[in-house]
């Protein structure tokens, strides 16, 4: 456990590399390959009442028992088509396994360093709290999802 | 053999880390019994194996510091010297430096660098100081055959010593009896058997959904083998708490001749169990907690003496199960924690606001020791701050879900009270349904299930003002819809309702909740972090068909309800305030009248308690009557005043009882059912009745309680008897501004009772609001009026110059209080103390009529009236 964290913690430092992608309403985003532990359809879920909004429910993930927070919500953006069932993307955190429902699952991409700029200053606010820097890729910008602090509910709540 | 001697050393380690942990116990046993032969004994057996350990494996360092030391016991156990203190001293440094070489041992191999020089010779002087020549070379002897079997220390060693003891040799007995078992290896099998209960569970479920006589007989037999063995690996992990106890009597001992105190410690229940995993977490809290006490909590001798309190300071571990959770109290009689001190510190500290320090309540502000970065102590001292705060005592506790809560009678110490749960693994659980979904309630919170049929449920769940309560087996039970404290929509009316009675604490309540399930087994497993903050939710676990279900926290769901509103420790701290200031502490007729199964007046109305024999009442001029005293005494059914319409004479019993109020001239008798006791408690109503009859409803002896409004009752049923309102008070109108519903309740009945026209005031606000909207002949204040104290309210009446002429009366919590001068001279015409009925009325009545005759007295009257 101890190495894990110490692995996540050198994870964290890095900022290049590879990265597991995915969309939420017309936003690209990555994280670090490293921390993704895995990539899930639906799941059943237990709803919980009185949890903050952005908490859809709880998933068994082979007896671990994982939370899901819905990136939409997260994000404050529309709520989803009601056909449109999300996928789970299972991320490694220092607290644990947490699961974020995103739209669509996307390639894993290789990103030049050199892209990488921080955030714009007139991203929504609720988004920019969660975000590390962008990759300037070919056709689209890559947000790079800060994950601790995605999971983080105490975070960007008054924004 | 490189393996092979690893092994040994090993074997060794293990050995003497035992053995030196029961040296610390006995060392500080020994300095108490000075004479004990037997510890004596003992403790030089326990030095002795460790040197021969040593030599056999050429540590020669330990061996040296070791063998001092066993020349210097030697002595002791022959009666040569007297045991000083000093001595004491020098052999526990003698066991921390071999423990320091052992660890050294345990890392690398190696004794490491430190000689201990300067140890060994101080024991080697100690030893010469008064030694005979011969006695030296005894142990020496003894080591020789020793060394050559080291790995069979315990029964050579007994063979040889000079008084052997019964209890040596039944341990090595033992010892063939037990096996060392990695912890890890136990934690894994832990998992396991988690793991298995899971999949057991599945299979159970499977097996309900097939007729399959094969597969139900094997799936019963894994049910009752999985059960067995689970509970055969939670055994393996139960340690006793004394296993973490047993270091602190040297800490406490530590402490105390370092900080010159005398400190006596007890410790009772230190056989409780508790898993492993627990032990290890609450280790270096207890630590903690106990330097804390010895540091801050218990003062020096000297100033103990001055407080009238022995010298010796008393420390106490309590431990002991209860409700599926252990219990761990740390208490010690010294100073308590000073809540003034404690503000200032944490206004100093940034952590409050001057103003936001004098809102906390004590309570509040004891917990703010659990804040980062906070400490009392004035001074600095070696053995405290080391960066250790309770902050982190609290987050280790929480970690394992435990709670921490400290409580302090200044003065007389302070107790920390750790609740852990027993287990943080498999507990029994009962399954329900809300709403659509599943939960878990521990079976540890579960008192019974209720199920009420058909039509009958309506009726049986009855509502207190608003407050839902179930009346159960004679009690009134409180009651919430697990429904609406988790937000969930309501299922369609049932036919049943299904209530689970739940007890958290010392309270009872029901849970109705929308289907029961069964009881199963469960997995605790944690929630995240980010439901942590969810009270009502103690973890999560799955089901046997793969879903996550949610496990409810008892204390929470209560709390969050309202029907546990007032905590154990909330009423507990309320009682302390309220003895303080002397407020409340109310004595209270308890009685039963109709479908009022319990209801209270204040003791201090009631004249007397009589019994009627039934064919004594008469009745005249609409009213029953009977003569008492040379009187006619009217009598007031209670039940009919309460339930219009109820028949009140049939079911009264015979003699009839009679609670005697006396209203000045007029005294009244009101029938009750049955008087059923006397209670002193510190009351606070908690929700204000629309009901004729009834002041509101509190919490008496655990119990939901009405209270009786006097005034209303007697005036409903004799109005016509006296008259109307009598007497010279009529009309005269009276403002209460009292920030108490109940205190404000009883003033208003007393003044109503003598004629007078009563209007209410919570706060200034509302007492300015009511001067102005009604012409008002005396205004009674309470002291503590809020925001600010009644002498705000004076001040304003004082700049409105049609309020200049209007007499205040002061009210003081307790008779002390009106002696103070200040209040007098403040403005005030008069002040008297809030419950002195008497004395209140009278000074309502002159102040009253002197406003009448327009000669209102200046600001000191009382004294000469």
């Amino acid at each position: 456990m101890a190495t894990d964290t110490a692995v996540l913690k050198s994870e964290l430092a890095q900022t290049s590399g590879q990265f597991s992608t995915f969309f939420v309403g017309d936003l690209f985003f990555g994280v670090d390959v490293l921390r993704v532990q895995e990539v899930l359809r639906f799941q059943q879920m237990t709803r919980v009442p009185q949890a903050p909004q952005v908490i859809e429910g709880l998933i068994n993930l082979r007896g671990q028992i994982v939370t899901a927070i819905d990136m939409r919500r997260r994000l404050r953006l529309p709520a989803r088509a009601g056909d449109q069932t999300p996928m789970n993307m299972v991320v490694r955190t220092e607290d644990g396994a947490v699961s974020l429902l995103v739209d669509e699952i996307g390639d894993v991409l290789d990103v030049d360093a050199a892209t990488y700029e921080r955030p714009p200053e007139n991203i929504d606010p609720a988004a920019r709290e969660l975000i590390r820097g962008v990759y300037k890729l070919k056709d689209r910008l890559l947000l790079v999802l800060d994950a601790e602090r995605t999971v983080d509910l105490a975070i960007g709540r008054e924004a | 053999m490189q393996e092979q001697d690893q092994d040994v050393i090993r074997e060794v380690l293990v050995e003497s880390h035992e053995n030196l942990s029961r040296l610390d116990q006995e060392l500080v046993e020994l300095e108490k019994h000075p004479k004990d032969a037997a510890l004596l004994a003992s403790i030089f057996r326990t030095i002795h194996t460790i040197k021969g350990s040593c030599g056999f494996l050429a540590f020669s360092t330990l061996e040296g510091i070791t063998h001092q030391a066993e020349t210097l016991l030697s002595q002791l156990r022959d009666g040569q010297r007297e045991l000083t203190p000093s001595l004491i001293s020098l052999i526990l440094e003698t066991v921390d430096a071999t423990r320091k070489v052992l660890a050294s041992i345990e890392a690398s191999g190696e004794e490491g660098p430190e000689r201990f020089e300067d140890l060994t010779e101080r024991l080697r002087v100690a030893a010469q100081w008064t030694a005979s020549p011969e006695s030296q070379p005894g142990p020496r002897v003894q080591a020789g055959p020793l060394a050559e079997h080291p790995n069979d220390n315990g029964s050579s060693e007994f063979s040889e010593g000079k008084n052997p003891e019964e209890g040596a040799a039944k341990s090595s007995a033992v010892a063939d009896a037990n096996i060392r078992v990695g912890v890890g290896l136990l934690d894994k099998l832990m998992d396991l058997v988690g793991e298995l209960v899971l999949t057991r569970n599945q299979i159970l479920q499977f097996n309900t959904e097939r007729e399959d006589a094969a597969l139900n007989a094997t799936s019963q037999r894994l049910n009752l083998i999985t059960t067995e063995l689970q509970e055969g690996v939670m055994k393996t992990r139960m340690q006793p708490i004394g296993m973490v106890w047993n270091k602190l009597p040297r800490v406490v001992r530590d402490m105390a001749v370092a900080l010159g105190k005398q400190i006596r410690l007890e410790m009772d229940g230190s056989d409780t169990e508790l898993d492993r995993t627990i032990i290890e977490a609450i280790k270096d809290p207890l630590v903690h907690l106990v330097r804390n006490s010895c540091d801050h909590g218990i003062e020096p001798p000297e100033v103990r003496a001055r407080t009238g309190k022995p010298p010796q300071g008393r420390l106490t571990l309590r431990a002991y199960h209860e409700g599926g959770q252990v219990n761990i109290e740390i208490g010690d009689d010294g100073a308590g924690i000073d809540v003034a001190q404690v503000k200032q510190k944490a206004v100093e500290k940034g952590l409050l606001r001057p103003e936001q320090a004098e809102k906390l309540s004590d309570r509040e502000a004891l917990n703010l020791i659990f804040q980062p970065g906070f400490s009392t102590a004035q001074t600095v001292t070696n053995v405290s701050g080391r960066g250790v705060g309770m902050d982190v005592v609290k987050s280790h506790i929480e970690k394992i879900g435990g709670v921490v809560d400290v409580f302090s009678r200044p003065g007389e110490g302070a107790t920390v009270k750790l609740k852990i749960p027993l287990t943080l693994a498999i507990i029994p659980g009962l399954v329900i349904t809300s709403g659509g979904e599943r939960f878990v309630i521990p079976q540890v919170s579960l008192l019974e299930l209720i199920r009420l049929e058909g039509d009958s449920s309506e009726k049986h769940i009855e509502h207190v003002h608003g407050t839902p309560v179930y009346r159960r087996r004679g009690s009134l039970l409180p009651i919430a819809y697990l429904n609406q404290v988790l937000g969930l929509k309501s299922a369609e009316r049932a036919e049943a309702v299904s209530m689970v009675v739940l007890q958290a604490e010392d309270r009872q309540f029901g849970l109705v909740v929308d289907g029961i399930n069964d009881t199963q087994e469960i997995v605790v497993k944690p929630l995240g972090k980010q439901l942590k903050g969810i009270t009502v939710y103690a973890g999560a676990t799955i089901m046997g068909d793969g879903r996550v279900a949610l496990i409810l926290d008892v204390l929470g769901i209560g709390q969050r309800s309202g029907v546990l509103a007032e905590s154990r420790e909330q009423a507990r701290a309320a009682a302390e305030l309220k003895t303080q200031s002397g407020i409340e502490q109310q004595r209270l007729l308890l009685f039963r009248a109709g479908s009022f199964e319990r209801l209270a007046v204040p003791l201090s109305l009631v004249a007397r308690l009589e019994e009627f024999p039934r064919n004594s009442i008469e009745h005249a001029g609409g009213y029953q009557v009977v003569q008492y005293r040379n009187r006619i005494l009217p009598l007031v059914p209670l039940r009919s005043v309460l339930e219009s319409g109820a028949p009140d004479q049939d079911q009264t019993p015979d003699p009839v009882q009679v609670v005697v109020f006396n209203d000045g001239e007029r005294s009244v008798g009101v029938v009750v059912d049955q008087i059923l006791d006397v209670a002193e408690e510190a009351v606070a109503v908690r929700q204000k009745s629309s009901r004729i009859g009834l002041l509101g409803s509190g919490v008496v002896g655990k119990r939901v309680t009405d209270f009786l409004d006097l005034n209303q009752v007697i005036h409903a049923a004799t109005e016509s008897w006296f008259g109307g309102a009598g007497g010279s008070a009529s009309g005269k109108r009276i403002l209460v501004a009292e920030a108490s519903a109940f205190s404000r309740g009883l003033i208003r009945g007393s003044l109503d009772m003598a004629g007078y026209r009563v209007l209410e005031a919570a706060n200034l606000d509302e007492a300015i609001r009511g001067l102005e909207q009604q012409r008002v002949d005396v205004v009674v204040a309470a002291l503590d009026l809020p925001p600010s104290g009644s002498s705000a309210l004076l001040a304003a009446m004082r700049r409105r110059p049609e309020w200049q002429a209007i007499p205040v009366l002061a009210l003081a919590d307790s008779a002390e209080t009106v002696q103070a001068s200040a209040i007098r001279t403040a403005g005030f015409q008069d002040c008297q103390a809030k419950f002195d009925r008497e004395a209140m009325l009278g000074s309502v009545s002159r102040l009253a009529s002197a406003l009448a005759s327009a000669e209102i007295a200046p600001a000191c009257a009382g004294e000469e009236r």
